[in-house]
């Protein structure tokens, strides 16, 4: 009862409720205890108990994947979501409205089925494959959706996800309305001047620089927007010497825009030794894009590219879409 | 290194060990204590978790499953619950824990020295290793029927093979002329911690993210993995470490007078060494395979049993036995509550106990060197 008491006395109704679940847990733990200890769990087998359970539950779905939440979202689906992965930041209020299920490929089956899912929907590699197996083992409907970095992967995974969701008409829509934006891209792409080679650098730590290469969702962005993956000698994220930096000899550098303080101005990144020598550093051209509108891949990305392009290339005067971010 | 070779009188009237009345009185209360603390925490464990079950019905489900109730009741989501989750991994845990204690206290008695852990013998390192090559190497290179099929089966199977492979390795640099060189294996064992550690940090180069985020989860180790299945892989190799304590005890009890003077008791020091590695080997490569790594249990739980009832193994092995299964249950039960639905890696939670606890006893160390 002191849990309770103290609980009640909580000005945060968030921590209160927080306090009383786990008081909740602890009394039922020790009732069970005591209950078995005692050998008395037989007589109070009859009756109420066995009534509670399987109340069938519909349209309660745990989104495993940050695209699946998008999606869900911009289908106007964010009702029916119950869980979510901590890959899920976009939009920024589904880690504050919706329970967290923990890293997408982390997932605990007994926090998921906690949650009296109707149905699942993850991004392949999802995980740990116990977990999806307990998952499955408990009747509950699962639906992988591919991982791909092409236009019409990301067209498919919108329409998949909404046909999970049951809302295959509006994905149909939605997916019908970026595949068109990719199309615009595709033509935009053909009308651009010689193109750019453009270095992404995903951070700067004690002086070393990772990179974006090959096979890595920056590259697959940067190819979007009609540049040239300066990069494309790495693979994946990877750190890059100075002198790999200046030989790679980047028109443009491209970084992700954090929210906090530290973000270089292009004044202190130009003179570090491995940006002073290349072709960006003339022109002082850096680059800041939201890191999830960038790297996303969901219905945002056309956008994104776009975005993108129309920084890269403002002789080229394309419309930025800045307003469906 | 000189606390390696350093031989310390570790109570040589405790290796002789005539229990007196008092002391005798005194290791029934903490053997009964321990117990009861142990079995609390595993009927809490059964109790607790984010699935909201009432106590009662965990109660009707168990006795559904021994036949005492209807059999319908066995189709539940809430029994798949506390059947199929909370029970293996309560075992698991249990398993797990008392493995890595046991180990711990065995190594600490055969190195003569306070801060021996299983992963001094190379298993740890041996199993990262293995198991950071089957996260990063394992979609290109082993793409097998068997791989296709038992996707989830390699990174154990990996991790067992590379931890019996090291030790091995290590057992066999330590042995000249049949007799091995306990302090040989320590600094081998740090030589080949630092090269295992080398190549796992290769491969973590190497990896993509997702790769990455795979192996740093996996070192952190969790129950949730656990399975009825994955118990009956890993029971029939842990169970011989928990039986084989009574063989070993009188042993060690007589090498803490040292390695020599044991000989000439007639403890057949060289069979003992062999035997207590290659289980030890055995029982926390299955632990690290089916769990990850988990930190601490091996060092802090005998040292803790030890303050409480002394050095004499008779009590030392089984209690801390008892005391790692506790540790991990009770560490298993605040990793799926803290955070529900989500959980945190349970290597987190034994850390966050066990390291300050390995601080203050290094502040005490003239203490131990008492012990």
């Amino acid at each position: 009862m002191l849990m309770h008491d103290l609980s009640s006395s909580v000005p945060n109704p968030l921590a209160g409720l927080k306090a009383k679940r786990l008081g909740r847990e602890l009394a039922a733990a020790i009732g069970l205890s005591a209950l078995a200890a005692l050998g008395f769990a037989g007589d109070l087998r009859s009756g109420s108990f066995i009534a509670t359970a399987q109340a069938q539950t519909t349209g309660r779905i745990v989104a495993a994947g940050g695209i699946v939440t998008e999606v869900l979202y911009a289908l106007g689906l964010q009702d029916k979501i119950v869980g979510v992965d901590t890959t899920s930041q976009w939009p920024p209020e589904a880690q504050k409205e919706k329970k967290s299920v923990g890293y997408v490929r982390a997932l605990s089956a007994e926090g998921v089925l906690s949650l009296k899912p109707s149905q699942i929907i993850a991004v392949e590699g999802a995980g740990p494959p116990d977990a999806l197996a307990l998952l499955k083992e408990s009747g509950t409907p699962i639906t992988m959706i591919p991982e791909a970095l092409t236009p019409e992967a990301v067209v498919a995974k919108i329409a998949a996800i909404g046909k999970a969701a049951g809302a295959a008409e509006p994905a149909q829509q939605l997916a019908a309305t970026v595949k068109t934006r990719f199309d615009e891209l595709d033509r935009l792409r053909t009308g651009l001047p010689k193109q750019k080679r453009v270095l992404f650098v995903l951070s700067l730590q004690n002086g070393r620089t990772m990179v974006g290469g090959r096979n890595s969702t920056a590259d697959a962005i940067i190819a979007l927007a009609g540049g040239i993956n300066a990069a494309s000698a790495v693979e994946g994220f990877k750190p890059m010497t100075d002198e790999a930096i200046i030989t790679a000899a980047p028109d443009v550098v491209l970084m992700m825009r954090f929210s906090s303080a530290h973000n270089a101005t292009p004044d202190e990144l130009f003179v570090m030794p491995a940006f002073s020598q290349t072709p960006a550093a003339k022109q002082k051209s850096l680059i800041r894009m939201d890191g999830l509108y960038l790297l996303g891949f969901g219905p945002r990305t056309p956008n994104a590219a776009r975005d993108l392009m129309a920084e890269l290339y403002p002789e080229a005067k394309v419309t930025q879409l800045s307003a469906a971010k | 290194m000189t606390l390696a070779v350093k031989q310390t009188p570790i109570a040589s009237a405790a290796a002789l060990a005539v229990l007196t009345a008092g002391h005798r009185r005194k290791s029934i209360i903490a053997v009964s204590a321990l117990v009861g603390f142990c079995l609390l925490l595993m009927l809490l464990s059964l109790g607790a978790g984010a699935f909201a079950i009432a106590p009662g019905r965990v109660a009707d489900i168990l006795f559904a499953k021994l036949g005492f109730g209807p059999a319908d009741l066995l189709d539940s989501r809430e029994a798949l619950v506390v059947l199929n989750i909370r029970m293996p991994r309560l075992l698991l845990g249990a398993l797990v824990g008392a493995a890595l204690a046991i180990s711990g206290a065995l190594m600490q008695g055969l190195f003569r020295n306070p801060l021996a852990d299983p992963g001094l013998v190379g298993v740890s390192a041996g199993a990262g290793l293995a198991a950071a090559a089957t996260i990063v190497l394992g979609d290109r290179f082993f793409l097998s029927a068997f791989a296709m099929k038992l996707p989830f089966a390699m990174l154990p199977f990996g991790a067992f093979f590379g931890g019996l492979v090291s030790t091995l390795a290590l057992y066999l640099i330590a042995t000249r002329q049949g007799r091995t060189s306990v302090a040989t294996m320590l600094l081998a064992g740090v030589a080949l911690g630092a090269l295992a550690g080398s190549l796992t940090g290769l491969l973590a180069f190497i990896s993509d993210d997702r790769q990455l985020r795979d192996l740093t989860f996996w070192s952190l180790g969790s129950l949730g993995g656990a399975s009825w299945t994955k118990l009956s892989v890993v029971a029939p190799i842990v169970l011989p470490l928990l039986f084989a304590v009574p063989l070993l005890v009188r042993g060690l009890n007589a090498l803490m007078l040292g390695e020599a003077e044991a000989y000439h008791l007639g403890v057949p020091v060289q069979r003992i060494k062999a035997l207590a590695i290659l289980l030890v080997a055995l029982a926390v490569g299955a632990s690290v395979a089916s769990a990850g790594v988990i930190g601490f249990v091996g060092i802090v739980v005998p040292h803790l049993i030890r303050l409480s009832i002394g050095p004499d193994h008779r009590l030392l092995l089984p209690l801390s036995a008892v005391g790692g299964a506790a540790l991990l249950v009770g560490a298993d039960i605040v990793a799926r509550l803290v955070v529900v639905p989500a959980e945190l890696p349970i290597g987190i939670v034994t850390a966050f106990i066990g390291a300050p606890f390995f601080l203050w006893l290094l502040l005490r160390r003239g203490r131990i060197a008492e012990l």
